[in-house]
């Protein structure tokens, strides 16, 4: 297993790959098909200081090749996690990422400082890109200055490093990431979905409660990829890929583009087993690419 | 337990119009614990369309591992599954969900069932398991018309069958909800699947009786990881304030879920 091995901040990867938040809940219905363990490790689904409903439904559509989401990061709020959720997943030896999501600087603050004491919390993943909530996320993930500073402010706090989780939906996501590296973020996750619509045949209206959600599956791939090697050129800090991975060479792909490992999201949903699929064929695909160790393939589409 | 099983097709044959009955082989079949739990089917190889299509299971032969699935084709997805023929391979997940409680129902009591549309299915494995233990079931079936009317005949060998058409083409012209009107409320407890409006008016007319209903949302997942299926439960019905249609249902008891 040590040729899939992967060392970043706060995280000794068994193997690259994680299930992306919000595509994986806290877990449970994932650990009751397959032993979490194998998994390099578990980005949990956002937390946020309150409880939190969520959106309307319909929460989803399909679109070619993906779907959209606009779930509005429904989840038991911070004391429910800290209580129930991350408990039950330290029966299984697999570091957790903690996605923190809040509405203003001080909600991050918080959920930050108290998430990232729990024993298998191992790094956080700050949620400045969510783009279905009214308020907060996204706003967060459009200005280099605001997300620098609210970077730095979750750092302030943190017992272990923080990653910060960048949005498509700018016009240059090269100036976020350079913002915040220079916030103290230590590392990138990238990307998160790309605000879309779907209208209803017969009505004409939007299919979605929210109008928009978020599009993610193989279409978004290709964004995905551009951007993972763009930041990472600009950049000193590693980054977590993800955007549309369903199958081994698209994990090779965002290490090639410069993600030193890959988060899973909407491939979960069409195949429960993903993960540990993905984990039992990389060996046989870095034979085949004459690779000893995964790490060989990181940057090389722009290596010299 | 819930396991991807690449499935056989047995056979596939139009009933109605646009509605399909497609017999499954697999070892998934023997998993299967209720009558009302459903299957999360993939329709294609590739991602286009890229979702799992839940369908409600129908029938059940543990003997033969096999299993029906009677789904109206309607859109790409479920088009695409009506091509597949015999000896085809379908990845199939499931069974998911929890389905009707039978054991809600003694021997020698009754049980009504309502069904409306694409959602009279899951109520055939339902009606076979309750007869075979001794409960007499009376039928109330909701189309909108004689020609998507399926197992009008198959549910008539288990009970009482009562079609309602909204056009009148075929039985009572209207609802199931007429019928229920006409038909002597001595039975025990109701069983129903079908479109929201119809589940609303099912446990309205019968708010003192014992019934469940099943759920009809649009999912992701189907397993509860997604959070796209849930519904806002009624207060004091439940501890939860909310519930997932996929995992926590599909089948619910009467008043739990907001309507």
């Amino acid at each position: 297993m040590s040729r899939l091995a992967i060392t970043l901040p706060g995280l000794e990867l068994k193997n690259p790959i994680m299930p992306a938040s919000g595509c994986f809940g806290f877990g449970k219905e994932y650990g009751n098909l397959y032993d979490l363990s194998q998994l390099g490790a578990i980005m949990i689904k956002a937390t946020t200081l309150e409880t939190r409903y969520g959106n309307a439904t319909p929460r989803v559509a399909e679109t070619a090749s993906g779907m959209l989401n606009a779930i509005g990061l429904q989840n038991p709020g911070l004391h429910g996690v800290l209580e129930n959720e991350l408990p039950w997943l330290e029966q299984f030896d697999v570091p957790i990422i903690a996605n923190v999501a809040g509405s203003e600087t001080a909600d991050y603050v918080e959920v930050a400082k108290e998430i990232s004491k729990a024993p298998n919390v191992h790094a956080l993943e700050l949620n400045i890109s969510c783009p279905n909530v009214k308020c907060g996320g996204i706003t967060f993930g459009t200005d280099p200055e605001i997300a620098k500073e609210l970077t730095a402010a979750v750092k302030a706090v943190s017992s272990v490093p923080v990653y910060v989780k960048l949005s498509p939906n700018v016009a240059d996501i090269k100036s976020m990431a350079i913002a915040v590296e220079a916030g103290g973020a230590d590392g990138i996750t990238m990307i998160n979905t790309l605000v879309g619509m779907r209208l209803d045949e017969k009505t004409g209206k939007p299919v979605i409660a929210n109008k928009t959600g978020g599009l993610s599956g193989p279409a978004v791939k290709p964004v995905a990829i551009r951007m993972v090697y763009e930041v990472s050129q600009v950049v000193n800090i590693p980054i977590i890929g993800m955007g549309g991975i369903t199958c081994v060479q698209d994990v090779v792909d965002f290490l090639s583009a410069g993600a030193s490992a890959v988060a899973v999201g909407t491939a979960n949903f069409v195949d429960p087993f993903i993960c540990p699929t993905l984990i039992e064929q990389l060996p046989g695909k870095l034979d085949e690419l004459q690779i000893d160790h995964i790490s060989e393939l990181i940057g090389r589409s722009h290596r010299l | 337990m819930i396991i991807q099983d690449l499935m056989t097709v047995g056979s596939q044959q139009q009933i109605a119009k646009n509605i399909f009955e497609m017999k499954l082989t697999g070892k998934l079949v023997g998993e299967i614990t209720s009558p009302g739990q459903f299957v999360h089917i993939r329709v294609s190889d590739s991602f286009e369309p890229l979702l799992r299509r839940p369908i409600s299971i129908a029938e059940v032969n543990v003997e033969k591992n096999e299993m029906t699935i009677i789904y109206r084709a309607e859109g790409h997805g479920t088009g695409l599954l009506s091509q597949k023929r015999a000896g085809d391979i379908v990845n199939v997940l499931g069974p998911l969900g929890n389905g009707f409680p039978v054991n809600e129902t003694a021997s020698g009591q009754t049980a009504v069932l309502i069904g409306g549309g694409i959602g009279v299915p899951p109520l055939y494995e339902l009606s076979k398991q309750l007869t075979a233990k001794g409960v007499k079931c009376i039928h109330i079936l909701g189309f909108q018309s004689d020609d998507v009317v399926f197992y009008e005949e198959q549910f008539a060998t288990l009970g009482e069958t009562y079609i309602a058409t909204v056009d009148g083409s075929n039985g009572t012209k209207g609802f199931v909800t007429n019928i229920m009107g006409e038909l002597t409320d001595e039975f025990e407890t109701f069983y129903s699947c079908g479109p929201m409006p119809m589940l609303d008016a099912v446990q309205k007319a019968y708010v003192h009786k014992k019934g469940f209903l099943s759920f009809e949302q649009r999912m992701g997942c189907g397993i509860g990881a997604c959070f796209a299926c849930v519904c806002h439960t009624n207060e004091n019905a439940t501890d939860k304030a909310y519930v997932k249609v996929c995992s926590d249902g599909p089948v619910f008891p009467a008043g739990v879920v907001q309507i």
